[in-house]
């Protein structure tokens, strides 16, 4: 019983949240524009949560997270022009992180013997090189960028990936080659005296990490309609990153709490252009003196952790 | 001792939590929903503009047109007895951000149409969005040629610019080589990583070549660059009569001012991408002769409509207007005339009246709506002279 409940409970949050939203757009409550901020929130999840098991879980500084971003994108925006079908579409999706996981893999064997500063540069200018390939190939239109991809994702599409990643990478990090990372960035000598590979870990980090990005690229260009290399820059790199530090570096929850939170504070200053980025920027030093951490540091928002909030006679009440 | 399945379950269901809280604030917003303008005493125009970020200038410079034509109608007693009224958001130059705001506008601001934004990217990232609601977009610089056709070459319903097409200004200046400088042959130095710069090199070659002329070579620069000596130094060995220079003039004025010190003396041909003061104090009034470029309108039209549009600019923000002042004033006032003529207040009936735009009295020249929803309308182009604008001529379409 123990060992089942919480599995179910996980069943269910998850189910209830996915019906409840799809009966709010059956209905209307949820009409064209909050789902589109919906999909940015959980674009920006799926970054946030995969960059974070590089940078946060496994410690490597990478800033070259939009150029895995950028693969997925052209490889979903490319296959559903062409052939406009939803095998297509996810076809794209799974080989837009495929291919930026063989990258990550390419990459990371050389650059990821770098430590701290030296890492993120390296990072930085693989996203470079990714920008301007895609700036240059023949079939992507240069700096134009592609327009005109058909719309394939959906609140449940949407759903299905963003919550798979969240689940996977948790559970990721609780299997053996999950722990490894954690134990690389905590300690790395000490880490390989027990026999953990540490290149192999870090590698591996980045690998998913890259795989999930590009998932979240492809999720991208299926629902905004129109890329060019430019989107895909320095700066989408440290959006990403300032998600991650913002919600805790090692918390997944802390990444997606920091998502939502953004996306909903950039769309309530929308009205106000002017005060718009300065409020943005000012939370964000605001949060950063005071939390220095980031909203979650390296905890997680569990059951359990809520359970304590409850009243004692509630809490009793629960097996 | 938990066991570890309990843990992973737990931050699972918490993850699927906080998601589940997220939204539900999300949907909180939505319940302040405003209702919709347009069956009031206003009419809602949505303004989707880039005003931070790497293109703000042209986002800010496209609002001052557009707030100043809306504050004279509004002044006049509006449209058909209603006042217009802008919503104003900031595409932060970022294009899925543009697609966001165009799907508030339209869904929950209610506006008859959208205003921008002002790059074609952008542009393009809005037009899906306009066909799905049934609301019209309409940009006043969005130039490529692909803004308002689908890869197939049908038109997009619902887009509309008031500006020409890349196409359009190669072909014009390629005209006005070969048939007012009487040019046979021709150097193209373009700028490689523009589409905008390789767009009108392309078009300008076409029609060139079909004049009669020919190109005698053609260079590659990259924006950014400020050392072109190798270049020109090729260049000046070369038989030639005119020379096209497709790109910004930030590169442009450098260009010239190294061509002249060479005694590069050949005239000198650019977009409306030189429309700027700082050409000026880049290349030196002495290189800046002999220099032409095509644009969108030019101060020098003794046109009474024009001049009417510069006072009060000018009277009004203190400088003289820029072209995307301009376009956008243009924009701002094709949209209120449509809405004047269109049969009802859906974005259907505005879309329709946008379609069959004729002779509209626009500053930047009187246009007409084609079948692909591009303005037929005249080209400027102007001559500088010790780099003041000295002439302008206007090639009608």
């Amino acid at each position: 019983m123990a060992r089942i409940l919480p599995l179910l409970a996980k069943v269910v949050a998850v189910l209830a949240v996915y019906l409840v939203v799809q009966a709010m757009i059956m209905t209307g409550v949820v009409d064209d524009y909050i789902l589109i901020t919906m999909v940015t929130i959980c674009v920006n999840i799926i970054l946030a949560v995969s960059l974070n098991l590089i940078t946060g879980f496994t410690g490597q500084f990478s800033l070259g997270h939009a150029g895995f971003m950028s693969i997925g994108a052209y490889t979903t925006g490319l296959l559903t022009m062409h052939y406009p079908t939803w095998w297509a579409f996810l076809l794209g999706l799974l080989a837009g992180g495929a291919i930026a996981a063989i990258i990550g893999f390419l990459v990371g064997l050389p650059t990821l013997r770098l430590r701290g500063d030296y890492l993120a540069i390296a990072t930085l200018g693989m996203a470079e090189i990714i920008r301007v390939l895609f700036l240059n190939f023949p079939f992507t239109n240069g700096a134009a960028g592609l327009s005109g991809m058909p719309r394939f994702v959906n609140w449940t599409w949407l759903y299905v990936f963003t919550a798979g990643t969240v689940i996977l990478i948790s559970n990721f990090l609780r299997s053996m080659p999950g722990r490894n990372l954690i134990a690389v960035r905590e300690d790395e000598i000490a880490a390989s005296s027990i026999g953990v590979n540490a290149v192999r870990a870090k590698t591996l980090a980045f690998v998913v990490g890259a795989f999930f990005g590009g998932l979240a690229g492809g999720l991208y260009s299926s629902y905004f309609y129109f890329i060019k290399p430019d989107l895909f820059g320095f700066q989408k790199s440290i959006d990403i990153l300032i998600i991650v530090v913002l919600g805790g570096l090692g918390s997944l929850t802390g990444s997606v709490i920091a998502a939502i939170l953004l996306a909903v504070i950039s769309s309530l200053l929308q009205p106000f252009p002017e005060l718009r980025m300065v409020i943005y920027g000012l939370i964000l030093v605001v949060v950063m003196v005071f939390r220095p951490q980031g909203l979650m540091g390296d905890r997680e928002l569990t059951f359990s952790a809520m359970r304590r909030l409850l009243p004692h006679r509630w809490r009793e009440a629960r097996p | 001792m938990k066991t570890k399945r309990a843990i992973q379950g737990r931050r699972a269901a918490a993850a699927g939590l906080a998601v589940a809280l997220g939204v539900s604030v999300l949907a909180g917003c939505s319940s302040t929903t405003p209702g919709a303008g347009t069956t009031s005493d206003v009419i809602k125009i949505g303004v989707n503009y880039e005003q931070s970020g790497a293109v703000a200038t042209y986002g800010k410079d496209s609002i001052d047109g557009i707030t100043m034509a809306v504050d004279e109608i509004n002044a006049a007693g509006g449209v058909n007895g209603k006042k217009i009224q802008l919503v104003t958001y900031d595409t932060k130059s970022d294009p899925a951000e543009a697609t966001t705001l165009a799907t508030k506008l339209m869904t929950q601001d209610k506006v008859v149409a959208v205003l921008g934004p002002a790059t074609s990217g952008s542009f393009k990232a809005t037009v899906p969005v306009a066909n799905q609601n049934k609301i019209p977009v309409i940009s006043g610089s969005a130039t490529a040629d692909d803004v308002t056709v689908a890869p197939g070459g049908a038109v997009q319903p619902y887009a509309f610019r008031t500006c020409y097409t890349d196409s359009f200004q190669g072909t014009a200046a390629a005209n006005y080589a070969s048939k007012t400088l009487n040019a046979t042959t021709a150097v193209i130095i373009k700028d490689n990583s523009s589409d905008y710069a390789k767009g009108l090199a392309d078009n300008f070659t076409k029609t060139f070549t079909a004049n009669g002329g020919t190109i005698v070579g053609t260079e590659a620069y990259v924006a950014g660059d400020t050392d072109f000596n190798a270049i020109l130094t090729r260049i000046r060995s070369m038989q030639y009569d005119v020379i096209y220079l497709p790109g910004y003039y930030q590169e442009a004025g450098l260009i010239i001012k190294a061509a002249r010190d060479l005694g590069i003396t050949q005239p000198v041909i650019g977009p409306d991408g030189f429309d700027s003061p700082d050409l000026l104090s880049l290349a030196g009034a002495s290189a800046l002769n002999n220099v032409y470029f095509t644009n969108h309108y030019s101060s020098l039209d003794q046109d009474p409509k024009v001049q009417a549009f510069i006072a009060a600019f000018t009277a009004k923000f203190g400088r003289a207007p820029n072209a995307f002042n301009a376009l956008g004033y243009d924009t701002a006032n094709l949209v209120a005339d449509a809405v004047k003529r269109a049969s009802g207040l859906t974005g259907v009936d505005v879309m329709n009246a946008l379609a069959s735009t004729k002779d509209f009295p626009a500053v930047t020249g009187t246009l007409t709506i084609d079948a692909d929803h591009n303005p037929v309308k005249a080209i400027v182009v102007i001559a500088l002279k010790d780099g003041v604008q000295s002439s302008s001529e206007k090639i009608s379409a």
